[in-house]
């Protein structure tokens, strides 16, 4: 995943960034997998290295495959991306160990969650359980999220292409 | 791309697999990984692998752009209209417990219907972007 993302960073010619991004999620998705986070793992690799690379393809073919060279060095972008990156990775030596059982995460409803949920719903895919049952209000609003991105995208692009259409 | 056979063949090989698939993972959500989001995307992959090789045209034709806006909404108003259903039969808004005869069926059916919304609209929504995206450059449709 490293190489990838060095990879990307250095290359010029954005038909290979894409293929590598879209590499660096099928990659993620494994990471995913290996976690047990199997529904998470899945959703990357379907949206992120299939949808999403195929919708990068089709900008590309619209505005041409080569990057622009930057006007001067990025010196000041990289300092504040490395102090940005360092501060996070500070933030992360505060976290509970990695699987501690006894982490503030795992003791509010979680625990609820996976000693009732399968008697409770009926269903025994717990992440499903959580999903549509118990978060179903959270749930909608994202339902609702995708719903308004379809729209947005309806709305410009269609506006775009109406007047050029009237004025041939 | 229609006039490559090996991916022409491919293709037809592949698609009715991913639709299939997509339908195992909505329905099988309860058991197995997946749901709603995860289906909706798979099917609207397998109707983008189709408008790749055989032309946005040919795709446009088979899954024509009315139905794809109406899905957009539909998924939405049926992820609403259960919860408006649980209102009706006497619980609060989304409260799948009174929708079945045990409180068990009941979460089964809100389960799978708001599932049902959320993978209608994630099919609608990706399917529409594509369309508008590849649309782009092309001669303007005539609506």
């Amino acid at each position: 995943m490293a190489f990838a993302v060095v990879a990307i960073a250095l290359q010029r010619n954005l038909f290979a960034v894409v293929i590598l991004s879209g590499i660096y999620s099928f990659l993620m998705a494994t990471v995913l997998v290996a976690l047990d986070a199997v529904d998470v793992g899945m959703t990357e690799a379907s949206v992120g290295a299939g949808i999403s690379t195929v919708l990068l393809l089709g900008a590309l073919y619209l505005c041409g495959g080569e990057e622009a060279k930057p006007m001067r060095r990025p010196a000041l972008p990289l300092a504040l991306s490395v102090i940005i990156g360092a501060t996070l990775v500070y933030g992360t030596l505060g976290l509970p160990v990695f699987s501690d059982p006894d982490a503030p995460i795992h003791q509010h409803v979680a625990k609820r969650y996976i000693e009732q949920g399968a008697k409770e719903t009926g269903v025994p895919n717990i992440v499903t359980a959580v999903l549509a049952s118990y978060r179903g209000y959270d749930t909608l609003g994202e339902a609702m999220v995708v719903f308004t991105a379809g729209a947005g995208v309806i709305t410009l692009l269609r506006r775009r292409r109406r007047p050029r259409g009237e004025g041939k | 791309m229609r006039h490559y056979l090996v991916l022409r063949v491919v293709a037809k090989l592949l698609i009715p697999f991913m639709l299939v698939f997509a339908l195992y993972v909505q329905f099988h959500g309860d058991y197995g990984p997946g749901g709603g989001f995860q289906a909706g995307v798979i099917a609207a992959a397998a109707v983008v692998l189709y408008a790749i090789i055989f032309g946005l045209p040919t795709a446009r034709k088979a899954i024509p752009d009315w139905l794809v806006e109406t899905m957009l909404a539909a998924g939405v108003l049926l992820y609403a209209g259960v919860g408006v259903a649980g209102i009706l039969l006497g619980g609060n808004y989304l409260d799948y417990f009174v929708l079945g005869a045990t409180p068990v069926d009941g979460q089964h059916r809100g389960i799978f219907w708001v599932e049902m919304g959320v993978g209608i609209t994630v099919f609608g929504v990706m399917l529409k972007i594509f369309y508008m995206f590849a649309g782009r450059g092309r001669e303007p449709d005539p609506e």
